[in-house]
């Protein structure tokens, strides 16, 4: 696209504190047009509050940001006409029929009664929800209300979308028909902010991806540039005994071993030929393998190995 | 589009909203109208030939059915505004409403149509309350015009209570303080000229009843519909609902814009 490339959104020292708590700790978010761009991060790291600082629904306590080039302070209707969110609670009338809430959206963006009309239909076909447009929301199921509440976010056409974990506690199938919704959408030119706390979802979907822990970013980058940031894949090899792991980290220099789970770690790129030759190796000395996983790097791995340990221990050594 | 066009396009779409939700789940309002005509059965029927025989050596039973109604008429706006507070503290606990922040928007539309809509409910009841009152002996003896002014006012202080219960319903933390802060508004029409005479009441009550906002709505409408003496209180009428509407219209909106530095 011929279009200048100027970030869609962009935030410099986002801060914001309840009471003693501070929830965002200086925030810089730079977010070009027509790309995804994930959060990551634990419940309580702050997603939801970037989101709704940057939705104009509550204001920073300092830092500055930009929404399609308008200031949030300033311009705030300027950017509310070109966004649109879609939050962790649906955002529909249940007491309306969802052709009802669609229409509602169409008249609050001032479409006129035809336009309104082609675009609800639209909606409903693409969403999948002719058949039920008649039917109280109220009566919707899950993934039902999450399209819905999508399809409204939509009726305005915005240029700038916020996602708030739009597939939490959607089934596996709902969440693929989510995907490829959003990844069409992408497709129409469209900028997209998605908090997720499934890392397979942003690995799915995003161009780029930011770590958010404790209300910092810990990290940012393309899913391919975070996985090179922690060491490759291993397989875990698991012994019957103490006698038989003596032997297999005298065998296997490089690895590591864990004497409480019996366990081996040992670097590999998990394909088929490695893991021959590292069992070759183990039956040329008589060492028998109780059991065997592979482990190729994910985004959870790059995430625990940032934040140096599980949230847990974390909290408690505090 | 100019602010003006803005808002009353906006206000009449969340109105179309909130008459939809009143037409589909009648419940509420049925029981909003049905509270006030119980009262009006029970003080006619029940207590009616006691009191009636109060309000003066000839009072009887139809005496008291002309005397009450305009305070049944002030407990219809009272429950009805018990209404108003629940449906409005049950729609903040609905996600739609933070959509429609993030939306550009006229801002107020959503307090608008709940006002808006709660003051054509309101009406609707008053209408049904009246109907009820005809029957069981209510016969005022009002001209058109001083129909239209019996009008004016039940709209004014509908719209002041309105403005009132909107802000109670934003004020509460969850829908059941809303269901029980506007509770004392019901009870205002007892404690003023609505049932007695308030010169048949001890010092301290009676000075109460004669100085707060309802009496003299009361005794306005009485004026009207039967010809007695309205004196100041028209003026008073008109001035306490003025400064209901407008504070609590003030209320409400700093209610609603508080939750953007929550």
């Amino acid at each position: 696209m011929a279009r200048p490339l100027r970030p869609a959104i962009s935030a410099t020292g986002l801060r914001k504190s309840y009471g003693d708590k501070v929830v965002l700790d200086g925030i810089d978010l730079e977010i070009a047009e027509g790309t995804i761009f994930a959060l990551l991060g634990p419940n309580g790291a702050g997603k939801t509050t970037i989101v709704r600082i940057l939705s104009t629904l509550i204001d920073a306590d300092g830092g500055d940001a930009r929404v399609g080039g308008h200031d949030l302070n300033g311009e705030a209707d300027a950017v509310r006409a070109l966004i649109g969110v879609t939050g962790q609670f649906s955002a529909v009338d249940n007491l309306l029929t969802g052709r009802e809430n669609l229409r509602l959206m169409a008249d609050l963006c001032h479409l006129d009664r035809a336009a309104g009309r082609r675009r609800i239909d639209d909606l409903l076909v693409q969403f999948d929800l002719v058949e039920v447009a008649g039917k109280p929301v109220s009566t919707y199921s899950g993934g039902m209300r999450r399209r819905l509440d999508l399809a409204m976010t939509l009726v305005g056409e915005p240029r700038v979308i916020f996602l708030d974990e739009p597939t939490t506690g959607l089934d596996p199938r709902s969440r693929r028909a989510m995907w490829e919704i959003i990844r069409e959408l992408v497709a129409g030119g469209v900028t997209i902010l998605l908090t997720t706390q499934y890392l397979e979802e942003a690995d799915q979907l995003a161009d780029r991806v930011a770590f958010l822990d404790h209300g910092r970013l810990i990290a940012e980058g393309t899913p391919r540039e975070l996985k090179r940031l922690i060491p490759g894949g291993h397989v875990v090899l698991q012994f019957a005994d103490q006698a038989e792991l003596d032997a297999a980290a005298r065998t296997l220099v490089s690895s590591t071993r864990d004497d409480a789970a019996l366990t081996l770690q040992v670097p590999s790129d998990g394909g088929v030929g490695s893991l021959r030759a590292l069992l070759d190796q183990l039956d040329r000395a008589s060492i028998s393998v109780a059991g065997l996983a592979v482990h190729t790097p994910d985004l959870d791995d790059v995430f625990l190995t940032l934040t140096g340990q599980p949230d847990h221990e974390r909290a408690m050594a505090r | 589009m100019s602010t003006l066009t803005l808002a009353v396009r906006d206000s009449s779409t969340m109105l179309r909203r909130n008459l939809l939700h009143m037409r589909r789940y009648p419940s509420l309002t049925l029981m909003l109208i049905g509270i006030p005509i119980i009262l009006l059965l029970l003080f006619v029927y029940v207590f009616g030939g006691t009191l009636g025989a109060g309000l003066g050596p000839s009072g009887d039973r139809a005496d008291y059915a002309n005397y009450v109604t305009p305070g049944i008429l002030l407990i219809t706006v009272a429950s009805a505004a018990q209404g108003t507070a629940i449906s409005v503290a049950m729609d903040m606990t609905e996600g739609i409403i933070a959509r429609f922040r993030t939306m550009a928007i006229f801002r107020p539309s959503v307090l608008t149509a709940h006002v808006l809509g709660s003051a054509i409910q309101t009406m609707l009841s008053l209408a049904a309350v009246t109907g009820v009152a005809l029957l069981v002996g209510f016969r005022p003896t009002a001209n058109p015009v001083e129909w239209l002014a019996v009008f004016g006012v039940l709209a004014m202080i509908t719209f002041a209570v309105t403005w009132l219960s909107v802000a109670l319903g934003l004020v509460s933390e969850s829908v059941e303080t809303a269901s029980n802060l506007p509770m004392p508004l019901v009870l205002l029409p007892f404690l003023g000229s609505g049932f007695v005479p308030t010169d048949s009441m001890p010092t301290p009550v009676r000075w109460f009843a004669d100085y707060q906002p309802f009496t003299p709505v009361m005794e306005t409408l009485r004026g009207l519909l039967f010809g007695t003496g309205i004196g100041t209180n028209a003026i008073l009428a008109v001035a306490w609902c003025a400064v209901l509407s407008v504070v609590c219209f003030l209320w409400a909106k700093a209610l609603y814009n508080r939750s953007r530095a929550a």
